[in-house]
C-alpha cells in the first residue's frame, strides 16, 4: 500500500488552491441556510439536529460532484494523468488515495459545524448518541456521492459533463425507493429486481440512521457501495487510458 | 549482460489505426538511442507502451528483466520518464512537485531531501524553487519534468521530446545533461531533430507508419544517404562547367549537383555510384586540369535526407542531373 503520497499531493492542491476554501465556505453556510431557514430549526423547538442533517442528503446531491469531478478530469486535462499513470503506485492505491483527500474535505467540513451541536446542548439536551450517530451516517453517504462521481470522473475530460452526469445519477441513487425512479424501471424489469431496486436509496438508509436507529446494515450498505464504486472508477481508470 | 530496456514484437492499434506494429530492439546500459520518425510515427505510442502507461495489445515490453504486464509496480520503479510536453501539476512549486514524485517512488527523509537538492542543481532549477508550476516559462517546466524523471536515479530514462520548446542554450544544456547521465543508463530520447541524434546519440531508430523502417549507429544511417561519401568542391575561377564535364566522365560518378555559393563562388557536388569512395579520383582530376579550388571535402551523407527516403518513399533531389 502506497496511499500516502497521493494523498498528501491531493490535500495540498486543495489548500494551495482556492477549492478547499471556497468548499468548505459554501459548505458551512448553506449547511446553515438549509437547517435554519429552511428546515426550521428553531420554530420546531425541539432540541435535536433533525433538520440540519435532513437536508444532508440534497447538500451533497451538488457539493460532492463538485468536488469530484474534478478528480481525474483534471488531470486527463492537464496530462498529468499519463505522469500519475506511470508512477510505481498500484491503481488501487491511486484510487483510493485521490478518494480518501476528497472524503477528507467533506470530513473536514462537517466537522467545522460542531457550532451547531455546542448551540443545541446550550439550548437543551439533545441526544448526543443520536447525533454522533448523524454525523457518522452523513459522512458515511457523502462517501457514496464520491465514489459515484470520482467514477464518472474518470469517464471523461471534460470536468461539467463529468458534474452533470454524477448530479444525475446520485439523484437516482438519492431517491431510488421512490416512486419517482421506480417508475422508470418497472415496466421493463422483474417486480423482484424493482423491489430490490427499492431498498438501494440512500435516503431510506440515512434516515434511518439519524432517527438514532443503529443498524449495521445502513453501514454495510453505504460501504459496500463506496467500495462497488471505487472499483468501477479504478476500472475506468484502468480501461480508459489515451 | 541482459539488455535494460527490450521492446518485443510490441503491437498496439486504436480502432481500425495500428499506431505500433510489430516494433522490436533493446537498449543497454550505457547506451543512448535515438527515436526518430515523422509526427504520428508511432514514437509516443511507443514509450507509453515501454513506461506502462498503455497496454499493448500483442508482444511486451520489459524493463530491466521485468515484464511490464506481469509486474507493472515493480517495472515502472527502474523507470524515469519525461512524457510528451512535460506535464506537471500547475498549482505545485517545483519543491512540492520532486517531493511528491520521490514520496510516490518510496524515497524519504534526507535521501529525498538531498537529492531533490541535488538535482535542482543539475537542472538549475533552484530560483524558480518556491513558484507555482503555472507562473514558469516553458523551459523551466521542461527542466522540472526532466528533475522528476532523474531524480530517483533510474537505470531507465525514457524522454519523449525532451528539448521540444527550448531555446538553442537550453537544448545544449539538456544535450549535455543526458550525455552526462548515459554512463549508467540506458535512455532513449524521442526527437524530430536531427542534429540531436548526431549530437547525443550512440544509435538511432527511424520508425515510420508504427514499423521500424532503420535501425543503426547515426554513421550508419548517413551511409545510407545517396550523399554519402560524396566530394563537395568549390571554386571562383569560372571553369566550373569544365570541371562538370570531366567528372562526369568517371564511371564511379553517379550524378553531379552544381549551386551558386553567392560571390561568383560555385559548389560542385560530385555523388558517387552506391556510396562509393571516389575522393582519390576527384583529387587526381584536380591536381591534373589544375582547377584552382578553394574548398575540397567528403561529405558523410544527410541524415535528413535518409529520414526523408526511408519515411516517404521520396528521394530528394537538389538536381541538375548528370551533365
Amino acid at each position: 500500500m502506497n496511499i500516502a503520497p497521493i494523498y498528501r499531493r491531493e490535500m495540498k492542491s486543495y489548500f494551495s488552491t482556492p477549492i478547499a476554501y471556497v468548499f468548505i465556505v459554501i459548505f458551512l453556510l448553506l449547511a446553515g441556510v438549509f437547517a435554519f431557514y429552511v428546515g426550521g430549526f428553531f420554530p420546531r423547538g425541539q432540541a435535536d439536529l433533525e433538520t440540519f442533517f435532513a437536508w444532508h442528503p440534497w447538500l451533497y446531491l451538488f457539493l460532492a460532484p463538485a468536488l469530484g469531478m474534478r478528480l481525474w478530469a483534471e488531470e486527463r486535462k492537464t496530462g498529468t494523468f499519463e505522469l500519475l499513470l506511470t508512477l510505481p503506485v498500484s491503481m488501487g492505491d491511486v484510487v483510493m488515495g485521490k478518494f480518501m483527500a476528497a472524503w477528507t474535505m467533506i470530513g473536514i467540513s462537517l466537522a467545522l459545524t460542531f457550532p451547531m451541536w455546542v448551540t443545541v446542548n446550550i439550548l437543551g439536551d439533545p441526544d448526543n448518541g443520536v447525533i454522533l450517530l448523524s454525523y457518522i451516517g452523513s459522512f458515511l453517504m457523502a462517501g457514496a456521492y464520491l465514489a459515484v462521481s470520482a467514477c464518472i470522473s474518470a469517464a471523461t475530460r471534460n470536468q461539467v459533463i463529468a458534474f452533470v452526469i454524477a448530479v444525475s445519477l446520485c439523484f437516482a441513487f438519492l431517491l431510488l425507493g421512490f416512486p419517482l425512479i421506480l417508475d422508470f424501471f418497472r415496466p421493463w424489469m422483474p417486480e423482484s429486481v424493482v423491489a430490490v431496486l427499492g431498498t438501494l436509496g440512500f435516503l431510506q438508509h440515512f434516515q434511518s440512521i439519524i432517527r438514532g436507529v443503529l443498524d449495521l446494515r445502513d453501514v454495510l450498505y453505504f460501504t459496500t457501495f463506496i467500495a462497488l464504486w471505487l472499483y468501477a472508477g479504478a476500472w475506468v481508470v484502468d480501461h480508459r487510458r489515451s | 549482460m541482459t539488455p535494460e530496456i527490450q521492446a518485443r514484437n510490441l503491437i498496439k492499434t486504436f480502432g481500425r489505426i495500428t499506431a505500433v506494429d510489430d516494433v522490436s530492439f533493446m537498449v543497454h546500459s550505457g547506451e543512448i538511442l535515438g527515436f526518430l520518425g515523422p509526427n504520428g510515427a508511432g514514437k509516443t505510442t511507443t514509450m507509453r507502451l515501454l513506461t506502462g502507461y498503455l497496454r499493448p495489445d500483442g508482444g511486451q515490453a520489459v524493463v530491466c528483466g521485468t515484464g511490464m504486464s506481469s509486474d507493472p509496480v515493480k517495472a515502472k520503479s527502474f523507470l524515469g520518464y519525461l512524457p510528451e510536453g512535460a506535464p506537471l501539476y500547475p498549482e505545485m512549486t517545483p519543491a512540492a512537485f520532486l517531493k511528491f514524485a520521490g514520496a510516490a517512488r518510496g524515497m524519504k527523509g534526507s535521501r529525498l531531501s538531498d537529492r531533490i537538492e541535488e538535482v535542482g542543481d543539475l537542472v538549475h532549477l533552484t530560483q524558480v524553487w518556491h513558484q507555482p508550476v503555472e507562473t514558469l516559462s516553458k523551459g523551466f517546466k521542461r527542466r522540472l519534468g526532466l528533475a522528476q524523471a532523474i531524480l530517483h536515479d533510474p537505470q531507465v530514462l525514457i524522454l519523449d521530446e525532451p528539448t521540444d520548446g527550448l531555446d538553442p542554450n537550453q537544448k545544449a544544456e539538456v544535450r549535455d545533461l543526458v550525455r552526462r547521465l548515459s554512463r549508467s543508463k540506458a535512455i532513449i530520447i524521442s526527437t524530430h531533430i536531427l542534429e540531436e541524434v548526431d549530437a547525443v546519440c550512440d544509435r538511432a531508430i527511424i520508425i515510420n507508419e508504427g514499423r521500424i523502417v532503420a535501425d543503426g549507429t547515426p554513421a550508419e544511417l548517413e551511409a545510407l544517404s545517396e550523399y554519402h561519401n560524396a566530394v563537395s568542391i568549390t571554386l571562383s575561377s569560372g571553369r566550373e562547367n569544365d570541371l562538370a564535364d570531366l567528372l562526369g566522365k568517371l564511371p564511379s560518378v553517379r550524378n553531379i549537383e552544381l549551386s551558386d555559393e553567392g560571390n561568383g563562388g560555385k559548389q560542385i557536388l560530385v555523388i558517387p555510384e552506391d556510396g562509393r569512395a571516389i575522393l582519390h579520383e576527384v583529387a587526381r582530376i584536380l591536381g591534373g586540369g589544375g582547377f584552382e579550388v578553394d574548398g575540397f571535402r567528403q561529405e558523410r551523407g544527410r541524415l535528413d535526407e535518409v529520414f526523408r527516403k526511408l519515411t516517404t518513399g521520396i528521394q530528394s533531389h537538389r538536381q541538375e542531373g548528370k551533365p
